[in-house]
């Protein structure tokens, strides 16, 4: 218990806190209109998207390109049931609902699928997220093509940050673990790790699952806060832009993710009048900066999670100079 | 990382510039939260097209009270979350109504905001029945221009008892999908109600069929009719066309059906040009329809857009008409100006006379339009 109540915890605690209040502030003194509102809640839907795939593609090193499509089950799974119960209980129990499920699916094509290396990864996981497209566009529950509309708008700033709080704090734990350490073994050389006596498979599939299971939550979240989910928001164009996010923030670096995603909202909404020229200008942004930054934004380091050491060198190298 | 620090710190710096301008409203805007580029911009494209023609042509009348119409055009890319942020950044510039979006999907994404804003939105060309739905009731801030499917089924039972002077008809379509169960259902009332007779019940398909002989051979089995309704889309129709005209008893007779017979596939799956003869289908638009409005739309258009114009574009023209009327008659108060739309009656547009019913739908004429040797050669205006 006491290690837990040491400064650095404190004071993360504390910027915590402050955030929250400055943005339930702004929010609630109509400084952030519902649009700007709407743009902070993509922020943090789609932070937790990109921690989860980070975790598979940055941590574990497993190219995958099927989150789009546990995001979908996420998604239709608190469609259905907030379309009977339309309060936070119905939000949650679809939550559950969808992690479940999604946990079945990613643990039955993780099996197989996580044998595979590379490329034919990539490819398998891409098939996997457009089965589940298929199955969804089929089936009478999720209401195929025209998809489940009019669900009921639960989303909140409280609500939106509790949940990217949570999921940075279980991500950064992940990878602060055992299982984390073991994760990174295998991304670094497999059969180095297998020789250490790490039970590859079992760790791929936990990570993979581990990843899933928080673009389900994402799109729980998701679906409550566009009021629609149809299945062509879910096709393999998301996951490619959950891919960007996390290579462009550093793979490997959870801070990365976040920074990126929020440099990458910023950019979406200072190009959104521009309707053509926006694809042309969104490519060439990242263009320019993959060709400075190979390695991402923040490469494989971390930031904020132990801001305040950093700070403190930054200030006495000042002291020192002047 | 000090060049990171400076990237952040510019994208902020022109973030703040561009928020901070606000001017005073000298113009009236109107917002545009169409598709215009992704999987769906055939449909998004050619409605803008048709709204900046539309603008184009009031501001050089004098604008509305004397002031210019200005469009803010976003794209939604089909996608329904950058269709909600669109309409929410329109609303926060101060947009009087919206013009979106041309498909169902982010129709059904902006009618929340639109509802909680309460700035009107118009989709042209959104067909899905829960579009102007909010839940079981109506959501009085969604409007569209186009009639929906099962309307068609209405007109078409219309234009079978007047214009073909039908008496008995016979009714088949496919049990997957909703578009032809209600479509059916529609026409078979209807043309009862007209004092036609529907022989026999509704002979149903599967999606996947593509030998409807066993049906036609039963239909023909059923003594002389008049017409044949057949609610389905181009890729059954096509064969049931071909299949037909290969059937004894039913070698020449009338074949209508809804919309979804319009397609260039429709001759070739029909087994050439020769057998689309007496087969007439419900659309919202034609350029062969002989009214002076039409014919001045179809030269504006082809002149300002480089193509001729198809439904998209002339039901996207109407919604725009429709809004700078409401706005003539209401000012800028999107309230007051979504109370104008819904009295709207008897608007002269190029897809027809507009009115809306109860739950925000046009109640509208339909174009039908006769198919002889696999081209368009006549279109009627049939009223409901």
């Amino acid at each position: 218990m006491k290690n837990l109540l040491n400064k650095k915890n404190l004071v993360s605690l504390v910027l915590l806190v402050i955030i929250f209040f400055v943005f339930d502030y702004l929010i609630k003194a109509r400084i952030l209109t519902p649009y700007y509102r709407t743009v902070l809640y993509w922020m943090g839907i789609y932070i937790i998207l990109s921690l989860g795939l980070n975790i598979i593609i940055g941590i574990t090193g497993q190219l995958s390109l099927g989150h789009a499509g546990f995001m979908s089950i996420g998604a239709y799974s608190a469609a259905v049931v907030l379309a009977s119960n339309p309060t936070i209980t119905g939000l949650f129990i679809g939550m559950g609902v969808g992690i479940v499920l999604t946990m079945i699916v990613s643990f039955i094509v993780a099996m197989p699928t996580l044998r595979l290396k590379g490329d034919y990864l990539a490819i398998a996981t891409l098939g996997v997220g457009e089965i589940i497209r298929i199955v969804i566009l089929n089936m009478t529950i999720t209401n195929g093509a025209s998809g489940i509309s009019n669900i009921k708008m639960l989303m909140s700033w409280p609500l939106l940050f509790g949940f990217v709080v949570l999921t940075i704090f279980l991500t950064n734990n992940f990878k602060q673990s055992a299982i984390g350490r073991a994760c990174i073994a295998i991304k670094e050389d497999e059969i180095a790790a297998e020789a250490m006596g790490i039970n590859t498979t079992k760790y791929k599939v936990m990570a993979f699952m581990f990843g899933a299971v928080l673009a389900s939550v994402a799109g729980s979240l998701f679906a409550t806060t566009y009021y629609v989910v149809k299945p062509e928001t879910f096709g393999v164009n998301t996951s490619i832009n959950i891919l960007i996010i996390v290579v462009f923030g550093g793979m490997g670096s959870l801070s990365g993710s976040i920074i990126s995603t929020i440099f990458i909202g910023f950019v979406n909404m200072a190009l959104q009048p521009y309707a053509e020229m926006r694809l042309i200008s969104y490519a060439l942004v990242l263009i320019i900066v993959m060709i400075f930054r190979p390695q991402g934004l923040m490469g494989a380091k971390e930031v904020a999670l132990n801001v305040l050491p950093d700070f403190k060198s930054f200030f006495r190298k000042k002291e020192k100079s002047s | 990382m000090k060049k990171l620090i400076s990237l952040l710190a510019l994208t902020l710096l022109v973030l703040s510039g561009l928020t901070a301008c606000t001017s005073t409203p000298k113009t009236i805007k109107i917002g545009l939260n169409l598709e215009l580029t992704g999987e769906v911009s055939v449909y998004g494209v050619p409605e803008k097209k048709a709204a900046e023609l539309a603008v184009a042509e009031i501001n050089k009348a004098g604008g509305i009270d004397g002031k210019q119409v200005e469009l803010v055009i976003y794209d939604n890319a089909y996608d329904t979350a950058k269709a909600v942020e669109n309409s929410q950044k329109l609303i926060q510039e101060g947009v009087v109504a919206i013009l979106g979006s041309a498909t169902s999907a982010p129709t059904m994404a902006i009618g929340p905001v639109a509802l909680e804003s309460e700035v009107l939105t118009i989709t042209p060309s959104g067909t899905n029945a829960k579009v102007t739905m909010n839940g079981d009731v109506v959501n009085p801030f969604v409007f569209r221009a186009c009639f929906i499917d099962p309307f068609q089924g209405l007109v078409l039972a219309n234009f079978a008892s007047d214009n073909l002077s039908a008496k008995k008809a016979v009714v088949m379509g496919s049990n997957s999908s909703d578009y032809a169960k209600d479509l059916a259902s529609i026409f078979t009332t209807q043309f009862t109600a007209n004092g036609g007779e529907v022989l026999s019940d509704v002979f149903y398909y599967a999606d996947s069929d593509t030998d409807f002989s066993a049906q036609l051979t039963s239909i023909a089995a059923l003594g002389e009719f008049d017409v044949l309704f057949v609610a389905d889309y181009a890729a059954r129709a096509g064969l049931i066309i071909n299949q037909a005209r290969a059937t004894a008893g039913l070698e020449t007779v009338a074949i209508v059906g809804p919309d979804g017979f319009e397609s260039p596939d429709l001759n070739d799956l029909a087994g050439g040009a020769s057998n689309v003869n007496n087969v007439y289908f419900s659309t919202h638009f034609s350029t062969i329809v002989d009214n002076a409005k039409v014919t001045s739309f179809i030269a504006a258009y082809t002149a300002s857009a480089g193509e001729a114009p198809s439904a998209l574009s002339a039901l996207a023209y109407d919604a725009m008409y429709m809004l700078f009327a409401a706005i003539d008659a209401a000012g800028t108060d999107p309230v007051k100006v979504r109370d104008a739309m819904k009295a709207t009656t008897g608007f002269e547009g190029v897809t027809g006379t507009i009115s809306f019913d109860a739950l925000n739908n046009p109640v509208k004429s339909a174009i039908v339009v006769q198919l002889t040797n696999g081209e368009q050669t006549n279109a009627v205006i049939v009223n409901p």
